[in-house]
């Protein structure tokens, strides 16, 4: 075998151990599922095998299905924003601040060392009518009586902000580690003002671990279904809860494929936008 | 029949003089030859089987298990029993149904509706009840409704009984104003925002059926049921997804009013919360069973279940979880606390409790739980 033969071979060959395993764990469970869209759920709960078009014809046209992936989305983007606006600041400020950098870094992955169910259930003791937030408004006489904050859609959102939130720092900050800071002090040396020279020269550099970081928090929270459980009202049930309601309460695996198909193939088309115009590297370097 | 009752029953005999004392020791020694001869090939019919796989509630249940009935049974079988843990009746069957058969053994199974559906998908086992002598205890209108399903055999022992009744906190609502609205306390817009409700379509269509003055077993004006259904959820504060959630919804007070599982109200109120608790006319009652499933080694299986119904077992997991055992209170002393339960019924005929029809409801159940899916989420 050649020496040029071999060094095409060699990456190969390192790379099928992973190859093998996203094959088996990814790819294989995935065909299942697609095989299972085109099956029925008979009346006593059991699979009729078979090729049917039922299940995608209810999750392709059924308004109920399309009006909460719709809202999905919406709140996936809100999500996103707040993130953003949130995770940029505390971003910029690790990666401009010195010697302390291991610490905040390490602050940040903190809550990573929690369950996500019980970050999400904290809130009920921060924001319930017998939590901590109520406990200072009435302690403080700001109020006569509770507020009730908790279960509706603003603390699903601040549920999945608090999730998503160092998802984003983490991208941003690797963007901006990036970021020569010389630039800026050139841009001020050429009579701009600092928030100039933000806006002008590190905002545009730092923009493409902005989107890796919008592309997993968009993506981690229109898949969410814990948050909305434990945190929202009877009306903000999102995508993923329609997908486990067909598989676990309605023991309709058929259908629950069909829908988890659909959830798959809208973020996925979103990924491919995001290739198409930013490239997968930077959401690679965040994750790294 | 036993070896132990049959010893006590024989000793019982000799003690009343109707055995003579040679007799008594002659058969005594006849059952220990025998004894003797069988247990060898007992424990090597048995040890083919290394463990059976018991699924439950968990907690105190779980506990209560493992001390009285899973232990024992080890140390007279060598069979371990591991235990697992579910958080709900669907989300098990989805586990089940995903498994290899042989799998999962044992599941504490809630009500007819769950084992109609277990044997609807093949999954059911038939007991040989030969086995299982202390079914003897169990209320026979209990046993009976497995049967019905089952063509007369059984594929489970009953285990408990209780019901889903009304919770309200005493310091907003009384008990007066309780008993007079019954189901209708939870449509009542007085409490908009402060009532809670389970996220479970049998139950919300069966308080609905009350709440229309409809026969919850069965119900003409599935129209007027589903408008209740609505009405329920623009009033609600949450959906609650379990015991746990329910508890904690009504003791800090986010809600005050819901139904709630007769059991874990009780527990509320021994932690000493004012939460008063209500059946109304009708109101849900559920038994919980021990179900064998299909694939599992039936005699091992039998056994854990003898042991499990055995009445200081039972009992003992009866005070812990607070339902009342399926053991009948008219054939085995239950002590001072079950008698004090929820739902309890003395006479052990169980006449003042509702079930559900399994026929009736397995007959709706894809086309209702859909439907309450989509109220659910405000359609």
């Amino acid at each position: 075998m050649s020496v040029e033969a071999r060094e095409r071979r060699q990456p190969w060959i390192l790379l099928s151990p992973a190859l093998t395993a996203i094959g088996l764990l990814l790819f294989v469970p995935l065909f299942f599922i697609v095989v299972y869209s085109f099956w029925l759920r008979t009346a006593t709960g059991a699979d009729q095998v078979g090729f049917y078009l039922d299940n995608w014809n209810e999750a392709l046209t059924d308004p109920f299905y399309r009006d909460i992936l719709f809202s999905t989305l919406r709140i996936a983007a809100i999500t996103t924003v707040a993130c953003a606006v949130l995770g940029y600041p505390a971003a910029y400020f690790i990666a401009r601040s010195r010697g302390n950098k291991a610490l905040l870094l390490l602050l940040l992955m903190l809550p990573f060392w929690i369950s996500y169910i019980i970050r999400t259930m904290s809130w009920i003791n921060i924001l319930g009518v017998s939590g901590a937030v109520n406990w200072v408004l009435l302690n403080l006489g700001i109020t006569a009586e509770p507020i009730q904050m908790l279960y509706n859609e603003p603390t699903v959102i601040l549920g999945l902000v608090h999730f998503l939130l160092p998802f984003m720092v983490l991208n941003v900050y690797v963007a901006l580690e990036g970021v020569d800071v010389s630039l800026e002090d050139a841009a001020c040396s050429l009579g701009s003002t600092r928030w100039q020279a933000f806006r002008e020269v590190t905002l545009p550099l730092s923009l493409p671990g902005l989107a890796a970081g919008g592309l997993l928090c968009f993506v981690l929270s229109a898949g969410t279904y814990i948050t909305p459980l434990v945190l929202g009202g009877p009306t903000d049930a999102m995508y993923a809860n329609l997908v486990f309601e067909a598989i676990i309460t309605q023991l309709n695996w058929p259908l629950g494929s069909a829908l988890s198909l659909m959830l798959l193939g809208v973020l996925g088309a979103l990924v491919l936008v995001y290739n198409h115009y930013l490239g997968m590297g930077q959401l690679m370097k965040g994750l790294g | 029949m036993d070896n132990t009752t049959r010893y006590e029953r024989m000793r019982e005999r000799y003690l009343n003089g109707d055995l003579d004392r040679r007799k008594f020791l002659g058969l005594i020694g006849a059952a220990g030859l025998a004894y003797g001869v069988h247990t060898p090939f007992a424990r090597q019919a048995l040890a083919a089987t290394e463990q059976v796989r018991f699924d439950g509630w968990g907690g105190v249940v779980s506990e209560a298990f493992r001390k009285y009935a899973f232990d024992p049974y080890t140390e007279k079988t060598g069979i371990k029993v591991v235990d697992g843990t579910f958080g709900g009746g669907d989300e098990y069957l989805s586990r089940v149904k995903a498994s290899q058969e042989g799998e999962y053994n044992i599941a504490h199974l809630s009500g007819v509706f769950d084992y109609a559906r277990y044997a609807n998908l093949g999954l059911n086992s038939t007991l040989n009840e030969a086995n299982i002598p202390n079914l003897k205890y169990v209320i026979p209108k209990l046993t009976d409704v497995f049967r019905s399903v089952t063509d007369g055999t059984l594929s489970c022992v009953p285990y408990d009984y209780g019901t889903t009744g009304i919770a309200y906190n005493r310091k907003y609502i009384s008990d007066e104003e309780a008993k007079e609205k019954g189901a209708k306390l939870l449509i009542d817009a007085a409490y908009k925002g402060k009532i809670g409700g389970w996220s479970d379509w049998r139950t919300r269509v069966w308080y609905a059926s009350l709440q229309t003055d409809q026969d919850p077993n069965d119900a003409t004006d599935m129209d007027a049921v589903w408008e209740a259904v609505r009405t329920n959820r623009d009033l609600l504060l949450k959906y609650w997804q379990s015991g746990a959630e329910l508890m904690s919804l009504l003791a800090e007070e986010e809600i005050y009013v819901t139904e709630g599982w007769s059991g874990r109200i009780y527990a509320l109120q021994e932690q000493g919360k004012d939460i008063g608790y209500i059946d109304p006319p009708n109101g849900f009652g559920w038994q919980e069973c021990l179900f064998v499933i299909k694939g599992s080694p039936m005699e091992a299986c039998e056994e854990l279940l003898n042991f499990m119904l055995a009445p200081e077992t039972s009992i003992a997991v009866a005070e812990g979880q607070n339902y009342p055992p399926a053991l009948d209170p008219t054939k085995v002393n239950l002590g001072d606390k079950i008698p004090t339960l929820p739902a309890f019924d003395p006479t052990g005929k169980l006449d003042g409790l509702t079930f559900a029809n399994p026929g009736y409801w397995n007959s709706h159940e894809q086309a209702w739980s859909k439907t309450f899916g989509r109220i659910q989420k405000g359609y």
